[in-house]
């Protein structure tokens, strides 16, 4: 065991870790931080999407140990201050951009990464952006317009009757 | 104007903030204090005996808490199959047993031969290692049509054979059906293979169990679309646990796409560990356990002959189905290619004498059983299928084909006995030919050729029956439970309601749609009105969520218990107003007396419904809390008409959805918002197995496909922007709310309309393809066009 | 997994001297090590990060002219810090995996890894570059080595890649539908002196020069030039995603559009 010390959305904290302790089952187990997801064994899916020092990366293809020192935002510090939705969780919801939610934090993540890199991204952009992140539910549509709504540009509203 | 409230409102969803902000409950955030893990040692080999399995050094390993093993499950029951298949001869199906953990043989490879449970999953994977099966691998069965050869080697030694049944449909329709394809003026005949599937819910199934030894009860929590089937199965079939004695808990839950409709190992396995270690115990999938346990989908091949006259009418179908099963029945294994399937085989069309040929067959694979669409595909697949190539054949236009065919009258009886009620196909195609422009089809071949790419355009129709079922008519199928649905509805004092429903969500938003039926029923805003579900604690015995029931089965329980309430209620303000229950109108939250200004308010009625001081106790208990089972009187009928546009890349047979539009019926629809991203699900689906996915065993049954790696799942940039319509609406005329269920129709209409539009472009392009067998991968249709 | 001790040396010194222990095994952005050790398919007893050392990470061009990239630096890196001196392999790197993979991964893991289907070997291979390990120089050429095999002894790491960069270059990847490794990619480069052609995906034999595509690239630098020729199907992979023969045809087609697309 060896003790590692990180920034969890703004917060300090400290575990005590084994050497294969990954970064996911450091959220989710030791900081009961559950929002994080862990869809696969083989780091495809993108379900379990972090950022650590500002970088989209996969928790569950991270050791704890590595992160050491370093800044975690997680979807648990998506929100705005005051509690209610960030611009991306928002748009989500406007848009319809999540089912089960499995696949839904690790697409935020995905998505806010993409979005201060390209702050208004084509549709083929998001699309290609996704290629680490599954979602079995929603076919994709919804999530790229939420992303694209989130960036600020033009969307059509949802299922006008 | 778009509503805003009620039913047709596109309402934001509820649960959706628990989701985004990562405070979701699925099973595996469950936690119970002192609990152990179970990793679970699995066959990596598709067939053997087992020998011997040495579990000391693994017994003494750091912090081990038990090991078990199919020994220890003598005595205890099996996993049941739910649903009994009579064949062409009257008997009924081979129905072999499924044990726990596998006892003297193992016949697929993940089949689950010990446990070993331990203070955390690392340990009992470090002791795992330390386990030693000795196994003499026998040879496996894996291809469908060996299976059932003389001589073949027995998945189950006990059976006759590996024919789980030999099914024929209608069989009395056999020779009619023989004597009209031997006569027709051309009969169409293709052979094709419905490739096998993973449903990949993204969450892994996870199963927690807990025995609390104060009152002898035990509580599972699951990854579940149906808990009270999970409780029911698993109590009185597997470990003789009364319902009273046994709770089953399925949380939020992420996806299903049926792959969690049935009672697995893992479940009945960590209830029954938890109560021999008496500590809680939890088992976690990893994905690619997932890839080996969870039940597969579909995995036929078909070989289908239509008969038409000189004018394009069709006169006989008749098909031949070998259908995988695998290695074990899983829950609802047999109904799947039978009922399912068989009952559908008229699609949207007219066709007199239909003759459907089932041979269910076992072989050392992953079982096989309901995935998204569940039958309705196959079925659609084919027909689809060969009347395009009917089309072509015929050189009639494949459109004029499909609409001299339809069913344009309703009520229908098919010859495969069931009746659609409503309908209107030529609307449907009309709607998809306008959404998908056709018009502008070959402007849009033009560009294409220019650029190098050769474009082709799929039409096809489909028609499902869902809203399973009348409990009367799957019973004399087969069924063994019945599938009604229902709804408890609460009313608290100060005007609140709670739903609980037997239907559970794991995606398709409950939360949301059913306070809007309930706030149009009465008048009041949805935020009055809570869904609770997918506990047995706390709502009525239900039987779940697939087969796009949920709105159309457990929507209309909600309703009858709502029409309850409101007459109860309305007896009450008769009461209160003094005058008489039957001038008693509801509206807008005010129960008023017609003709007059006199008026209550719906919560100054539950108020006294709580408090009883002046009310006619004489006449009505108080309280208002009613509960209602719904039993629908047949299934529901979505139809609909879908159009690909494909661009192939000549060099590299790479295929390219461009356009897709999917025109549906679903009858009325409560939350269009919420429709539409089923709709866009489910095409995503059909996509998938259209072009990307794909099972695939080599010949030693080892799965070639076992992870992600291999098994291509649909991305964001495999699918285009969908567009879909739900504007044609003839209503359901036998459940109360008109609806027929969304949330199948995409995966089952899809993947036809990417094959034809495949096969169209190349043969716009001089190549003389027929057929290519899906998943119509780059290197598939690449060897096709290259003959 | 089995359990393993964490050590992460800031120097390349410390990170030898750590991996000459029992057992050792480096770990650069761990994206297919650590999958690996979940399947407890690698079980090393220490793993040496390579993450801390500075002076393995970074993207320079050398007096030579030559593009030298440390053996640490990230896909994502490379793919930013490589585009003004060689766009051809800063996109290659952007073709690698999605961008949380891009994000960890490294040149080293890549390269040490050598899987028959990954992009950079196409990019080395094709541009003749130099692999620089702790204790040697070792050329393209000489380096891959077959599927999963290439010339690192035990306990060397690569500290760095030097990569002559050519006129004009392009990588074509067709993607394996599922993993999204190159079902075949091919990388050509256009130097003054000739036509270097990388094949990946391809061969069981791993990457590949595909000489005649060289020779006759080299003598004209056209598409015209690749339309005579044909790659055999022996000795190519067959697998789920394609036969022998579809990748011999993918050879030929991806040559032609990275001749096409060279910049
Ligand atoms: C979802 C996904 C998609 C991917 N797609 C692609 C793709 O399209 N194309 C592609 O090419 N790759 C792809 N990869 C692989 C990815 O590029 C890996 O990052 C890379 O192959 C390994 O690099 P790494 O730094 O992560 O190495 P690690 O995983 O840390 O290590 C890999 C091996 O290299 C050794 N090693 C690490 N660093 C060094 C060093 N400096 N010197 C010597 N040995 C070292 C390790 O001991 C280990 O044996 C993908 C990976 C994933 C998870
Ligand atoms: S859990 Fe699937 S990529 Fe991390
Ligand atoms: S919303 Fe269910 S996997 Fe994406």
């Amino acid at each position: 065991m060896t003790t590692v010390s990180m920034t969890v959305n703004g917060k300090s904290v400290s575990g005590d870790v084994e050497g294969r302790t990954l970064l996911s089952a450091f959220l989710r187990e030791d900081l009961g931080l559950t929002g994080t997801h862990v869809g696969c064994d083989t780091s495809q899916c993108g379900a379990c999407v972090v950022h650590v020092d500002g970088k989209a990366v996969k928790a569950c293809s991270v050791f704890a140990g590595e992160c050491d020192g370093s800044e975690v935002t997680t979807i648990e510090g998506m929100a705005n201050a005051d509690g209610s939705m960030g611009t991306i969780q928002q748009a989500f919801q406007d848009y319809h951009g999540l089912q089960c939610g499995f696949c839904t934090p690790g697409m935020v993540m995905s998505a806010a990464a993409l979005l201060a890199e390209n702050p208004t991204p084509s549709e083929a952009e998001i699309r290609h952006y996704l290629e680490g992140n599954i979602c079995r539910c929603t076919g994709y549509h919804n999530i790229v317009r939420a992303i694209q709504a989130a960036s600020g540009q033009d969307v059509a509203p949802v299922a006008a009757e | 104007m778009p509503k805003d409230h009620g039913i047709g409102a596109s309402n934001k969803r509820r649960e959706d903030v628990r989701f985004l902000t990562g405070r979701g409950k699925y099973t595996d955030d469950i936690n119970l204090a002192g609990q152990a893990y179970v990793h679970f040692v699995r066959s990596d080999v598709a067939h053997g005996t087992i020998n011997k399995i040495y579990t000391t050094a693994a017994a003494a390993a750091d912090g081990v808490v038990g090991i078990f093993t199919g020994a220890d499950f003598e005595g205890v029951g099996g996993l049941p199959c739910g649903w009994q298949v009579t064949d062409r001869h009257g008997n009924p199906m081979q129905e072999p047993p499924h044990p726990v953990l596998a006892q003297g043989k193992v016949r697929h490879v993940g089949d689950p031969i010990a446990a070993v449970v331990a203070t955390s999953y690392e340990a009992a994977r470090d002791a795992a290692a330390l386990l030693d099966v000795d196994i003499a691998e026998l040879p496996a069965v894996v291809d469908m049509k060996a299976a059932v050869a003389d001589g073949a080697t027995k998945v189950h030694d006990e059976l006759e054979s590996n024919l789980c049944y030999d099914w024929g449909f209608v069989e009395e329709n056999r020779d009619a059906v023989d004597t009209a394809i031997k006569n027709a003026h051309h009969v169409t005949t293709l052979e094709l293979v419905n490739n096998r599937l993973i449903p990949n819910a993204m969450e892994p199934r996870v199963a927690v169990g807990a025995y609390d030894p104060t009152n002898d009860e035990s509580t599972l929590y699951t990854t579940s679309q149906n808990p009270h089937v999970i409780r029911l199965l698993m109590g009185a079939f597997v470990l003789g646990i009364p319902e009273h004695k046994l709770r089953v808990v399925a949380p939020d839950v992420g996806g299903g796409f049926g792959s969690k409709i049935f009672h697995y190992a893992e479940e009945a396995f960590c209830t029954f560990a938890a109560k021999q270690l008496k500590m809680p115990v939890k088992w976690t999938a990893q994905r690619s356990e997932s890839f080996m346990t969870d039940a597969h989908g579909r995995d036929h091949v078909t070989k289908i002959e239509l008969a038409l006259d000189a004018e394009g009418h069709f006169q006989a179908i008749r098909t031949e189905t070998y259908a995988n099963m695998g290695a074990y029945l899983s829950t609802f294994a047999p109904s799947v290619p039978t009922w399912l399937h068989g009952t559908l085989m008229a699609g949207n069309y007219k066709t007199p004498l239909i003759y459907v040929n089932v041979k269910a067959v076992f072989t050392n694979t992953v079982p096989v059983d309901a995935y998204r669409g569940a039958g309705r595909p196959e079925a659609t697949f084919q027909l689809e299928r060969v009347i395009d190539v009917a089309a072509r054949e015929m050189g009639i236009d494949p459109v004029e084909l499909r609409r001299k065919n339809f069913v344009t009258e309703f009520p229908y009886a098919t010859p495969v006995a069931v009746e659609y009620d409503t309908g209107d196909y030529n609307a449907v195609m009309d709607k998809a030919l306008e959404i998908a422009d056709v018009a502008g089809f070959d402007a849009r071949a033009a560009a294409s050729q220019a650029a190098g790419k050769w474009r082709g355009l799929g039409i096809n129709t489909y028609i499902e029956a869902c809203g399973i079922a009348p409990s009367a008519l799957v019973g004399q199928l087969g069924a063994r439970a019945g599938l009604y649905e229902s709804a408890t509805v609460r009313v608290n004092a100060t005007g609140g309601l709670v739903v609980m429903t037997g239907s559970h969500s794991h995606g398709q938003g409950h939360e949301t749609a059913f306070p809007q039926v309930i706030a149009e029923m009465i008048g009041i805003d949805e935020s009055m009105v809570e869904v609770v579900h997918g506990d047995t604690a706390n709502t009525p015995m239900g039987m779940g969520t697939y087969g796009s029931r949920s709105l159309a089965v457990g929507g209309s329980a909600m309703v009858r218990a709502t029409e309850k309430i409101i007459n109860k209620a309305k007896k009450i303000a008769a009461h209160l107003l003094e005058a008489s229950a039957d001038d008693i109108e509801l509206k807008d939250g005010q129960f008023s007396v017609a003709g007059t200004d006199k008026s209550v308010a719906w919560g100054d009625v539950t108020l006294a419904a709580y408090v009883p001081h002046n009310y006619p106790l004489e006449d009505i208990e108080p309280g208002l809390e009613e509960t209602a089972f719904y039993d629908p009187s047949n299934f529901t009928y979505p139809a609909g008409a879908y159009i690909c546009e494909v661009e192939v890349d000549p060099d590299t047979g790479k295929v390219t959805i461009d356009r897709f539009s999917a025109a549906d019926d679903f009858g009325n629809v409560v939350n269009p918002m919420i429709v539409e991203g089923q709709v866009h699900g489910g095409l995503a689906q059909g996509i998938g197995q259209a072009l990307l996915e794909n099972c695939a065993y080599d010949e030693n049954g080892q799965i070639l496909s076992a992870s992600y790696m291999d098994y291509a799942m649909p991305r964001a940039d495999d699918v285009p922007m969908f567009s879909v319509d739900h504007s044609c609406q003839t209503p359901c005329t036998h459940n109360p709310l008109g609806v027929k269920g969304c949330g199948e129709a995409g995966a089952i209409g899809s993947p036809p309309a990417v094959v034809n539009a495949v096969v169209d472009a190349l043969q716009r392009n001089g190549r003389d393809v027929r057929h290519i067998d899906m998943p119509l991968s780059p290197s598939r249709v690449w060897s096709a066009m290259n003959g | 997994m089995h359990n393993f001790e964490l050590v992460k040396p800031t120097t390349i010194a410390d990170a030898v001297s750590a991996l000459g222990g029992e057992d050792a095994q480096a770990l650069g952005g761990g994206q297919t090590l650590i999958p690996t050790m979940k399947q407890r398919l690698a079980a090393p007893a220490v793993l040496v990060s390579t993450a801390g050392i500075d002076e393995m990470k970074g993207v320079c061009l050398d007096d030579n002219g030559r593009l030298c990239i440390g053996g640490a630096t990230t896909h994502a890196t490379v793919a930013a810090e490589a585009a003004a001196h060689y766009p051809g392999l800063a996109a290659l790197a952007s073709t690698i995996g999605d961008p949380a993979v891009r994000n960890r991964g490294t040149i080293g893991g890549s390269l040490a890894n050598n899987d028959p289907a990954a992009c950079y070997p196409a990019g080395v291979l094709g541009s003749g570059a130099m692999v620089v390990t702790n204790s040697r120089e070792i050329a393209a050429d000489d380096y891959f080595q077959g599927m999963f095999t290439t010339a690192l002894d035990e306990g060397e790491i690569i500290t760095e890649v030097k990569f002559p960069v050519p006129e004009k270059s392009n990588y074509q990847k067709f993607l394996q539908p599922a993993s999204r490794f190159a079902l075949t990619g091919v990388f050509v480069a256009k130097f003054g002196g000739g036509v270097r052609v990388a094949i990946t995906g391809a061969s069981e034999d791993g990457v590949f020069r595909w000489t005649a595509a060289e020779e006759a690239l080299s003598a004209d630098f056209s598409t015209g030039a690749v339309d005579g020729l044909s790659m055999a199907a022996d000795g190519l992979i067959n697998d789920l995603h394609g036969t022998p023969a579809y990748r011999a045809n993918l050879c030929k087609v991806l040559t032609v559009r990275a001749v096409n697309a060279a910049a």
